[in-house]
């Protein structure tokens, strides 16, 4: 914390049940070298109780506080007001994209969770299986015993981001297809059917905003591109192992 | 809840025209379909202009003879360009779609945009100048 103030505007989104929606305009005299979220919460504290916005952990793992800064999206507990705005600056402040809001800032993201589960995305896996920087060739077989968290915390950020979600109901969406990647088909092959169709991994345009705006390094754009790599195998693995027809797996035990 | 607002349609297709807040490859992505609409858009003119052979060779004459204007020329330089752009971004798309050099796919857009510039470019002074 510095001892510096900035004189900024922050114009927040604001929806209440049916009504229609509108812009707020406060005033902050703010240290620029708090987060987005503290100015969100001292509008909330100081200016109007009834803001309605997300937050938990205030240190980029619960995935909650995800929204829209100056049209981008944003872990905002994470993010710098100085790296946003400038002294004398505008702050627009929008609830994320592709899910129905339910009240100012807060979305409904049930979608999502439901998908993550439907591709049984996991929350944590063992440490040999993450994808961390400069991991050991071969990892201690007790290290498997040992369980980290997915990179994926879930905020929703890469569903918002990307155009082909806004336009596409059904489309899986970033996230979900990372998790399906994560999980790997040959891990759990009933997710072909899920990722390869109309909805699925080819349903990308390699827009890569998901990537772009990903708080936690997750990639979502590459691993897209790995899922199809895994998709293509895995049609190929099934169609050269195709299961022999009835009468020929009969002669061939008779031989 | 307000169900109503925010929710994905397929109405809601000219966002994919909104750069506001979108990264380098999101612009790519606005491009590319930007210039394929152009490029579509030029299909369907170029076959109308062929079809003005069909009235004999006059007619044809005529209409060539009217795009020796420079604003047809511009016209046809954007038709080059967005041939360019849209066959090099697509080049990147392509590779990345079969999982190479996705970690290099930033690096790759700047390459091929550059030539798809200079190519652009080159192609424009010889239509100019001709």
């Amino acid at each position: 914390m510095s001892a510096i103030r900035w004189d900024v505007t922050f114009v927040v989104y604001r929806a209440k049940g049916d009504e229609a929606s509108h812009f707020d305009t406060f005033k902050l005299s703010i240290d620029p070298d708090e987060y987005v979220l503290d100015g969100v919460e001292k509008i909330w504290a100081f200016e109007d109780r009834s803001l309605c916005f997300r937050h938990a952990c205030h240190h980029s793992t619960c995935g909650a506080c995800g929204m829209r800064v100056n049209g981008v999206e944003k872990l905002t507990c994470i993010t710098l007001i100085r790296d946003v705005t400038q002294d004398g600056g505008t702050l627009k402040i929008e609830p994320l994209r592709n899910f129905p809001v339910v009240s100012d800032l807060v979305v409904d993201m049930g979608s999502l969770y439901l998908r993550m589960d439907e591709v049984h995305a996991r929350p944590v896996v063992p440490v040999p299986e993450a994808e961390i920087e400069k991991s050991p060739k071969e990892w201690p077989p007790d290290d498997y015993e040992y369980l980290r968290l997915s990179d994926c915390i879930e905020c929703g950020l890469c569903m918002s981001a990307c155009p082909i979600s806004a336009t596409s109901p059904t489309y899986l969406g970033p996230a979900v297809l990372a998790g399906a990647q994560q999980n790997g088909l040959s891990r759990n092959p009933s997710l072909l059917e899920i990722v390869d169709a109309e909805n699925g991994v080819w349903r990308c345009h390699s827009a890569y905003e998901c990537t772009a705006v990903c708080p936690s390094y997750v990639d979502p754009a590459r691993r897209i591109m790995d899922l199809r790599r895994q998709v293509v195998s895995e049609r190929l693995k099934r169609l050269f192992n195709r299961p022999k027809p009835k009468i020929a797996a009969v002669q061939e035990a008779n031989r | 809840m307000n169900t109503s607002k925010n929710q994905p349609s397929p109405s809601r297709l000219l966002n994919w025209f909104n750069p506001r807040g979108r990264s380098l490859e999101g612009m790519a992505f606005i491009l590319n379909r930007i210039t394929a609409l152009g490029l579509t858009l030029y299909l369907f003119l170029h076959l109308i202009v062929l079809g003005t052979l069909a009235r004999g060779e006059s007619a044809y004459d005529s209409f060539i003879e009217l795009v020796h204007n420079p604003v047809y020329i511009f016209g046809e330089f954007l038709v080059v360009a967005a041939g360019l752009i849209h066959g090099f971004n697509g080049l990147r798309i392509f590779f990345t779609s079969l999982g190479i050099a996705v970690p290099r796919q930033k690096a790759m857009l700047y390459v091929l945009m550059a030539i798809a510039l200079v190519a652009s470019l080159i192609f424009g002074l010889r239509m100019f100048t001709a």
